[in-house]
């Protein structure tokens, strides 16, 4: 879909830790909640990498420390050849011009006091040197027209327009400082199912026309595929399996993403009652006290000894052609979303 | 009318041409200041003991007022019913007084809403507000009722359902709460299980399990469920016929595979087309283009009208019947013919 260019961002035993402490005056940490524990995997430009997992499993954590809204507490983040993770000042705010992000939902994530000609141009407040100020007005009016709202409604404010509507400001927004790289973190799942495909059209004509490249976070198994290039699936601060969209959704190899493949509902009927369908048992762990070895091994079916013991790196298992962290991946065809 | 005339009798199991829940040209309108919104506009349909009807559509088209009305727990005012009948075994529920009605309620007729943290209340321990449906309904005391609580966490495989009966709502997991609100919800055997977006809060696996769940119980204890969703994928799954809502009015009815297999809606056929499929990959998904209509605001004719590819003159200025296809399907669209044979937009 999009064209593979040189690599942009690069992610390198990314950990961060939230530490959970007791007491008041002498606070004293007592653990941490382990939100990313190692995340690795780099980004081409133009390329859109799908990342799946469900709550808690760090997702998020991960996109705010992609946008270096929190700092890691080890591990790199490199883009275009510089740390990010040890920038600071003026070369870390240069840095964030880079990177932008579209929020879930459209309804808290814009100020309703602001209009959108000042949510959309409050990028170019901070950063000044892209847009000299008496250029601003025809700015934020082209960005509009690119995200296909009406240029003529700048003074509007956000409660005078519609979920969709409100996803193409905050779309906006994002792009304003002609970034290389967004970070959509569930961007459709706050909108009605006839709106979502309008704005899944729009990120692709974006990512075309402005060879932008996505991390595109989102638990809708069969959006993340339509849009994605590669796929990383998370479960409790690990990623577990990392490959080609069809890789992973033709040929999965571990145990957690068969599960949730063939947990996702098939919008067809026909032959439901033969469908094979995996449940797990009981929910995620926490992590702040996760399994030693393999995370996964609470709630997998195919779990042994070894996986109490040895933790399962991500890499390329035998029988299978893209990575994943499990001592006994095997590929097996489950029946895939959408 | 009394309680003891709403038991079942057993002249009444076989029910006759009567199904167990029939709701006829239902009208829900609610008084604002901007004006009157017609959440509903003639709605109608019905449930047999043991099935599974899914209502699709989304914010908006009235599913959940609907199911509201029929539980009876819409704040009438601001909301107010001008026109139509719940039939429940027979017997008109907005008729029945209040006493009665609260008969019904929860006991008869039961419902589980999308956010199960906001539905319990963070105060009482999980088990002692599983157990107030048997001390309020039943006259149990107190013990008992525990015991109950216990025996229906269990039934809806809560693990360690002993010693979890005495946690709050915020020591359980998403998944856990929603099986919680069921476990209130199936308390009382009701006949008629209504569940509003049960698992739209849910991760994929925690929503498989709770499906298998709902399936379950409902095999167990033949109940009717009436499933309120957005979701085409669980409706796929479960129901056995469907109902698909837009703008208050059900724009087209018809047994599970039928819709899939071929939409008679353009509603339904172009939110069947926008979800991705694998062949499309890389293409441009198939979108509706434009917005759901304003309440206050309709568009005349069919309300689907300015969205609508297959739109002809008279579709602006006639509202379209619900034309009968086949025995059980029915479409709102005077282009009915056209859509079925998915003549091209």
């Amino acid at each position: 879909m999009a064209t593979q260019g040189e690599r942009i961002l690069e992610v390198r035993d990314l950990v961060k830790h939230f530490p959970l402490t007791q007491g008041i005056m002498f606070k004293k940490q007592i653990g941490a909640i382990k939100a990313v524990d190692g995340v690795s995997f780099e980004l081409n430009k133009g390329e859109t990498l799908g990342i799946v997992g469900e709550s808690g499993c760090g997702k998020s954590t991960l996109a705010k420390v992609l946008m270096a809204l929190e700092r890691p507490t080890s591990g790199s983040v490199v883009v275009n050849g510089r740390d990010m993770a040890r920038a600071k000042g003026a070369e870390l705010k240069r840095m964030r011009r880079n990177i932008q992000m579209v929020m879930q939902d459209p309804y808290t994530s814009l100020n309703p006091r602001m209009t959108v000609g000042d949510i959309v141009g409050e990028p170019f407040e901070i950063h000044t040197e892209v847009a000299p100020k008496g250029d601003r007005r025809r700015k934020v009016q082209e960005l509009l027209e690119v995200v296909g709202l009406n240029p003529d409604h700048i003074n509007r404010y956000p409660h005078q327009f519609s979920g969709g509507q409100r996803q193409r400001i905050g779309i906006a927004r994002g792009l304003a400082l002609q970034p290389e790289i967004i970070v959509c973190d569930e961007p459709v799942s706050a909108l009605d199912v006839s709106i979502q495909a309008q704005v899944i059209n729009l990120l692709e004509r974006l990512q075309n026309e402005f060879g932008l490249a996505y991390i595109f976070i989102a638990h809708d198994l069969s959006v993340v595929r339509h849009i994605s290039d590669r796929v990383a699936v998370m479960y409790l601060g690990k990623m577990v399996e990392l490959g080609k969209d069809l890789e992973i959704y033709d040929r999965p190899a571990h145990p957690y993403t068969q599960a949730l493949l063939s947990a996702v509902p098939v919008p067809d009927p026909e032959g439901r009652e033969s469908r094979e369908r995996i449940i797990l048992q009981g929910d995620p762990p926490s992590p702040a006290n996760p399994p030693s070895g393999c995370r996964f091994r609470t709630r997998c079916w195919k779990a042994q000894e070894i996986c109490a013991t040895e933790e399962p790196l991500l890499q390329i298992r035998p029988g299978t052609a893209h990575l994943s962290a499990c001592h006994f991946a095997e590929t097996h065809d489950v029946v895939h979303a959408g | 009318m009394s309680k003891t005339s709403l038991r079942t009798s057993p002249a009444e199991g076989g029910l006759g041409d009567e199904p167990l829940l029939a709701v006829e040209d239902l009208h829900v309108e609610f008084v604002t200041r901007a004006g009157i919104v017609r959440a509903v506009n003639g709605v109608s349909y019905s449930l047999n003991p043991g099935e599974t009807l899914a209502v699709l559509g989304e914010s908006g088209s009235g599913k959940s007022v609907t199911a509201q009305a029929i539980m009876g727990i819409l704040d009438m005012p601001p909301a107010r019913i001008p026109k139509g009948e719940i039939r429940f075994r027979g017997t008109d529920l907005l008729k029945l007084s209040d006493e009665a009605r609260t008969q019904v309620r929860g006991q008869r007729i039961s419902m589980i809403f999308q956010d199960a943290l906001s539905a319990l209340n963070p105060v009482f321990t999980v088990g002692w507000q599983i157990s107030e449906m048997f001390r309020v309904h039943r006259g149990m005391n107190k013990r008992d009722a525990m015991a109950k609580a216990v025996e229906l966490m269990d039934r809806v495989r809560i693990p360690a359902a002993k010693q979890r009966v005495n946690d709050y709502p915020h020591q359980f997991s998403g998944g856990m709460r929603q099986r919680i609100m069921i476990a209130m919800s199936i308390a009382l055997d009701p006949e008629v299980l209504i569940a509003d977006e049960p698992t739209t809060a849910l991760d994929v696996t925690v929503q498989a399990q709770i499906m298998e769940l709902l399936a379950e119980l409902q095999r167990e204890s033949n109940m009717g469920l009436i499933l309120i969703t957005h979701d085409l994928g669980v409706v796929a799954d479960v129901a056995d016929k469907i109902a698909v809502m837009y703008a208050g009015r059900i724009v087209e009815n018809a047994p599970v595979y039928d819709i899939y297999r071929a939409p008679a809606h353009p509603y339904t056929k172009g939110l069947l087309e926008s979800i991705p499929r694998v062949d499309q990959k890389g293409q441009e998904l198939y979108a509706i283009k434009g917005l759901p209509p304003n309440l206050l605001d309709m568009p005349t004719g069919c309300a689907f009208h300015p969205r609508c590819p297959y739109r002809q003159d008279n579709c602006v200025t006639d509202a379209p019947p619900l034309y009968g296809i086949s025995g059980a399907r029915n479409s709102a669209c005077h282009y009915w013919r056209e859509v079925l044979d998915g003549d091209p937009r």
